[in-house]
C-alpha cells in the first residue's frame, strides 16, 4: 500500500528530525522543492493523502510538507510563532476549532478571499480568515454483536433509556471521550451543553453507570470493535467510518434529535499575508474535486455514499454545525473551561 | 468680408446653458454637502447601534459574576459572545478585573479607558476597534469594590453600516438631484420661450413692416422690446421724411423744369435776336430761382436730418444772433440796408443744434429781408420762461390770411414773385418744433416780428 510506504519514509524522517513536537512528519510532491509548503494539522497522514496528491497533481514543482499534531500542541506551537511575528506553517487545519477561532481573534491569521471562498454558508467562514473545509458527524458507535438491532440507541433520548434499568447490562460499558483530554471531547461537549436539557441528565447517568472517559477517536472505536465497550457516544463519525470499513462489527447512529456536525477548520497563519501555493491549496480543498478528494475518506459527510452504514445512517436528521463564530471564545476562556471541567469530573469522578 | 454684415453677432453662452450650468454647479455643491452630512450621520447611526451591543454584551457578562466561596467568579455566558457576534466580521476583546484590579479572566492586555470614559476607542493587537468598561459593585462580607467589565469590538461592522447608510443616502441623493435637473431644464425652457416667440416674430415680419411688436413681453424682457419698438418708429419717422422729401422735390421741380423747357423750346424757334435774348435772360432768371430751390430744399433736408440725428448741446441765442448780423454776407441782403443788434447782458442759453438754429434764424431774417421794411433789427430776449431769437421790420406784415399759412411748406405769396421756393419759413418751423418750440409772428408797434420760441436750457436762468 502506498499509505505504508509513506509511513515508514516518515519513520526515517521522524529520526532525523531533532526534537520536534509533532507526532508524525511526511512530504509529499516534489523532494527539489527548496521551500516546500509547510501543512499543519491534527487530521491522520493517511485521512488526508488523497486530496493533498489529488491538489500536487498538478504542481509537479511544488512540494509539500504535512506535519501531524495534537490540537492542542499545534494551537500553542501557531500561537508562539504569532506572538513571536513568523510563520512556521503556510497551512493549519484543525478539528479543534475553539482553538483556531481563538487564532484568529488573536490575529494570527491572514485572509483570502476567492470565488471558492465566497461560495462557503457564513457559518463556515470568519473574516475571510477561517474556513470550514469538512463535514464530520459526531455519532454514536456500537458494537453489533453486543447491542441487538431493537436496543440499539438513534438518539440521546434513547441511550438515555437504555441507561436507566437498575442493573443494566450497559453500565460501565459505555465510552466518551474524556474532555480534559481531548480537544475535541470538549468541543463536543460544550456544543451539547448549548443544544439541549440532554446534556446534564447525560452527565448524570453516565456517572450513575459508570460510563468510561478515555482519551482520543482511535482508542474508543478500537476498543467499541474489540467489544471493551459496547457503545461510545459522540466519537467523530469520519474516523468511525473508516474503521466501519474494516470492521464490520462497528454500526454507526447519527442521533435523530440533533446531530452534532463538526467543519475542520483551516487557517493561513502569518503577518505576512498568504503564500498563493496556500491559498491555492484552500481554494483547491473547497472545490468540486478538492470536495470529493475528502469525501473519500469521509471528511465530507454525504457526498460518499458508503461512510455511513446504510441500515443504520439516516442523513435526514437535524443537523447543529459548529459554527466558526466567535462565540466559540467562551469555550476557550480558562476560568469557563476550568468550571466546564471540574463540573463533567464532578460527574465522572477522577 | 462683404458678408460679414449679414451674419448675426457672435452669440455668448446661451441663457439656458447659463441656467443649466448654474443649476448643476448649485447641485453639485448641494450634493457633496449633504454626502458629507449623510457620512457624518451613518457614522453616528452605525456607532451607536453597535455600542448598544457593547452594552448588552457588558451588562450579560457583569451580570453573570458572582461570589462563590469568598471569591469572585465568572461564569461568561455565550449569549453575550452571540451579541457581539451580531457584528459579523469583527474580532472580540472582553477582559474581568477583579476588585483588586487582578484580571479575572479574558485578555489581560487591553488598552486602558481614559479617566472617566464608558466608551473609548482603542486598538486590539493592531486593529481599531471601540470599547467599553463598566463596573459592578459588590459589598460582601468577603468581597467588597467594584468589578470592572471590559468589552470591545473592532469596527468592521461598523464601518460596513456607515458606508451602507451613505451610500443609501447617496442613491437616493442622486435620483433626487437628477429629477431636479431635468425639472429645472424644463422650467427654464417653458421661462424663456417667450423670448423664442419675440425672435420669431421679428424674424418673419414683411421688411416694410415697422409698426410695434404687439406681443405682450414678460416684465423682464419689456425694455429691450420697448426699445425695439422706439427704434423702429425712429426709423419709421425718418422713413417718412425721406419719402416726403422726395416726393415733395419731384413735385416742386416739375414745374419750373416744364416752365424752363416751354422757354427753352420758345428761345429755339425764336428768330428775332433781341425777343430770343430776352427769352435766354428769363431762362437765366428761372434757373437761378430753381438753383435757390434746390439750394434750400437741400437745406430743409440737412436740418430736419441734424434734428433727428444730431446731439443737442447748449448755445446761447445771442451768439446766433451776433453771428447773422457780423456775417453781413446774407444773399438777400441790400447794399446801404442796415441790421441793428438788441440783445441784453445775459446769456439766452437753449438746448439745440448750433448749426440748425442758423439756419432758422437766417431764413427768418431772409424773410424780413424780401417782405418787411428796412431798418431790421435782430434781437434776443426772454418772455414767459421761453427764450426768444427775433428779427423786427418795419414793415406792416403780412395779412391774416397769408400769416395763418406762414411756415406751411411751398407756401409762397404772390410777392414772392418766383424768387422763393416757400421753404424758408418751414425749415426754421421745423427747427422750432425740433427742439420743442415753435414760430411766433406778431405785429409789434412800429413793425412785424418774427421769433424763434425755445425753451430755457435746464431753467438755468
Amino acid at each position: 500500500m502506498r499509505g505504508g510506504a509513506c509511513l515508514a519514509l516518515l519513520a526515517a524522517a521522524l529520526l532525523a528530525w531533532p526534537a520536534p513536537a509533532q507526532e508524525a512528519v511526511a512530504h509529499f510532491g516534489s523532494a527539489h522543492d527548496p521551500h516546500p509548503l509547510v501543512l499543519r494539522t491534527t487530521t491522520d497522514v493517511a485521512v488526508l493523502s488523497p486530496a493533498i496528491r489529488a491538489f500536487l497533481r498538478d504542481r509537479p514543482a511544488l512540494g509539500l510538507t504535512y506535519e501531524q499534531w495534537g490540537s492542542n500542541a499545534l494551537y500553542d506551537v501557531t500561537q508562539a510563532d504569532c506572538a513571536a511575528g513568523q510563520a512556521g506553517a503556510d497551512m493549519v487545519i484543525s478539528s479543534g476549532v475553539h482553538q483556531m477561532i481563538r487564532l484568529v481573534n488573536d490575529r494570527c491569521a491572514s485572509a483570502w478571499r476567492s470565488p471558492a471562498t465566497a461560495t462557503l454558508p457564513a457559518d463556515l467562514r470568519w473574516r475571510d480568515e477561517i474556513w470550514g473545509i469538512s463535514r464530520e458527524p459526531a455519532v454514536i458507535v456500537y458494537n453489533r454483536r453486543l447491542v441487538p438491532p431493537e436496543a440499539v440507541p438513534r438518539s440521546r433520548f434513547a441511550l438515555l433509556d437504555l441507561l436507566r434499568p437498575e442493573g443494566t447490562a450497559y453500565a460501565g460499558a459505555v465510552a466518551t471521550y474524556d474532555i480534559e483530554e481531548s480537544g475535541l471531547g470538549y468541543l463536543f461537549a460544550f456544543m451539547d451543553s448549548q443544544q439541549a436539557s440532554t446534556f446534564g441528565a447525560l452527565m448524570e447517568t453516565f456517572a450513575r453507570t459508570g460510563a468510561v472517559a478515555t482519551c482520543c477517536s482511535a482508542e474508543i472505536i478500537d476498543g467499541v470493535g474489540a467489544g471493551t465497550y459496547r457503545i461510545a457516544y459522540n466519537v467523530l463519525g469520519s474516523y468511525a467510518a473508516l474503521a466501519a470499513r474494516q470492521n464490520p462489527d462497528l454500526g454507526l447512529v447519527l442521533p435523530s434529535d440533533y446531530t452534532l456536525v463538526l467543519a475542520r477548520a483551516a487557517l493561513l497563519p502569518g503577518p505576512a499575508g498568504p503564500r498563493p501555493e496556500a491559498g491555492a491549496l484552500l481554494d483547491f480543498l473547497l472545490s468540486g474535486p478538492g470536495q470529493t478528494a475528502l469525501a473519500q475518506t469521509n471528511l465530507v459527510m454525504g457526498l460518499s455514499p458508503d461512510q455511513i452504514d446504510p441500515g443504520d445512517g439516516d442523513l435526514s436528521v437535524p443537523i447543529r454545525l459548529i459554527p466558526l463564530s466567535p462565540t466559540l471564545l467562551v469555550a476557550m476562556d480558562p476560568a469557563y473551561e476550568t468550571r466546564f471541567i471540574a463540573r463533567w469530573r464532578a460527574a465522572f469522578g477522577p | 468680408m462683404p458678408d460679414a454684415a449679414a451674419q448675426p453677432p457672435a452669440a455668448t453662452l446661451s441663457l439656458s446653458a447659463r441656467l443649466a450650468l448654474g443649476i448643476t454647479a448649485l447641485l453639485v455643491v448641494g450634493g457633496l454637502a449633504l454626502a458629507l452630512a449623510a457620512f457624518a450621520y451613518g457614522r453616528t447611526a452605525a456607532r451607536d447601534a453597535f455600542d448598544r451591543l457593547l452594552v448588552g454584551a457588558a451588562n450579560d457578562i457583569a451580570s453573570a459574576i458572582a461570589v462563590e466561596n469568598g471569591q469572585v467568579v465568572v461564569a461568561l455566558p455565550v449569549s453575550a459572545f452571540e451579541l457581539l457576534a451580531l457584528a459579523q466580521d469583527d474580532r472580540i476583546a472582553y477582559q474581568v478585573r477583579d476588585v483588586d484590579g487582578r484580571v479575572l479572566t479574558g485578555y489581560p492586555d487591553l488598552p486602558r479607558p481614559p479617566e472617566g470614559a464608558r466608551f473609548y476607542d482603542a486598538p486590539f493587537r493592531g486593529e481599531p476597534a471601540r470599547y467599553l468598561r463598566l463596573t459592578r459593585r459588590f459589598a460582601e462580607r468577603a468581597v467588597s469594590g467594584s468589578v470592572e467589565v471590559t468589552v470591545g469590538q473592532t469596527l468592521r461592522a461598523r464601518t460596513d453600516l456607515a458606508y451602507d447608510i451613505t451610500r443609501k443616502a447617496l442613491y437616493g441623493l442622486a435620483v433626487g438631484g437628477i429629477a431636479m435637473l431635468a425639472l429645472a431644464l424644463l422650467v427654464v425652457r417653458s421661462a424663456l420661450r417667450p423670448l423664442d416667440r419675440l425672435a420669431r416674430e421679428l424674424s418673419q415680419r414683411d421688411p416694410q413692416d415697422l409698426t410695434p411688436l404687439v406681443a405682450s413681453p414678460p416684465r423682464e424682457v419689456a425694455p429691450m422690446v420697448g426699445a425695439v419698438n422706439g427704434f423702429m418708429a425712429r426709423l419709421d419717422k425718418q422713413l417718412d421724411i425721406l419719402r416726403n422729401l422726395i416726393s415733395d422735390t419731384a413735385h416742386q421741380l416739375r414745374t419750373p423744369v416744364a416752365a424752363l423747357r416751354a422757354q427753352a423750346d420758345l428761345a429755339l424757334s425764336e428768330k428775332d435776336p433781341v425777343r430770343r435774348a430776352r427769352a435766354v435772360e428769363r431762362i437765366h432768371k428761372r434757373s437761378l430761382s430753381l438753383g435757390r430751390l434746390l439750394d434750400q430744399m437741400l437745406s430743409h433736408a440737412l436740418v430736419v436730418h441734424r434734428t433727428g440725428s444730431i446731439r443737442r448741446e447748449r448755445v446761447d441765442l445771442r451768439d446766433v444772433a451776433l453771428d447773422l448780423v457780423e456775417a453781413g454776407d446774407h444773399p438777400a441782403l441790400a447794399a446801404g440796408t442796415r441790421l441793428t443788434l438788441a440783445i441784453g447782458d445775459r446769456p439766452v442759453p437753449v438746448l439745440a443744434d448750433p448749426l440748425s438754429l442758423r439756419e432758422a434764424a437766417s431764413n427768418l431774417l431772409s424773410n424780413a429781408l424780401n417782405h418787411g421794411h428796412p431798418p431790421i433789427t435782430i434781437g434776443t430776449s426772454v418772455e414767459g420762461g421761453m427764450h426768444l431769437l427775433w428779427i423786427l421790420d418795419a414793415g406792416p406784415g403780412p395779412s391774416d390770411t397769408v400769416r395763418a399759412a406762414l411756415g406751411q411748406r411751398f407756401q409762397r405769396s404772390a410777392a414772392s414773385s418766383g424768387q422763393s421756393a416757400g421753404l424758408g419759413l418751414a425749415i426754421s418751423r421745423s427747427v422750432a418744433e425740433a427742439y420743442g418750440g415753435c414760430l411766433r409772428f406778431d405785429p409789434v408797434p412800429g413793425g412785424f416780428r418774427a421769433a424763434l420760441v425755445l425753451p430755457a436750457e435746464g431753467g438755468a436762468s
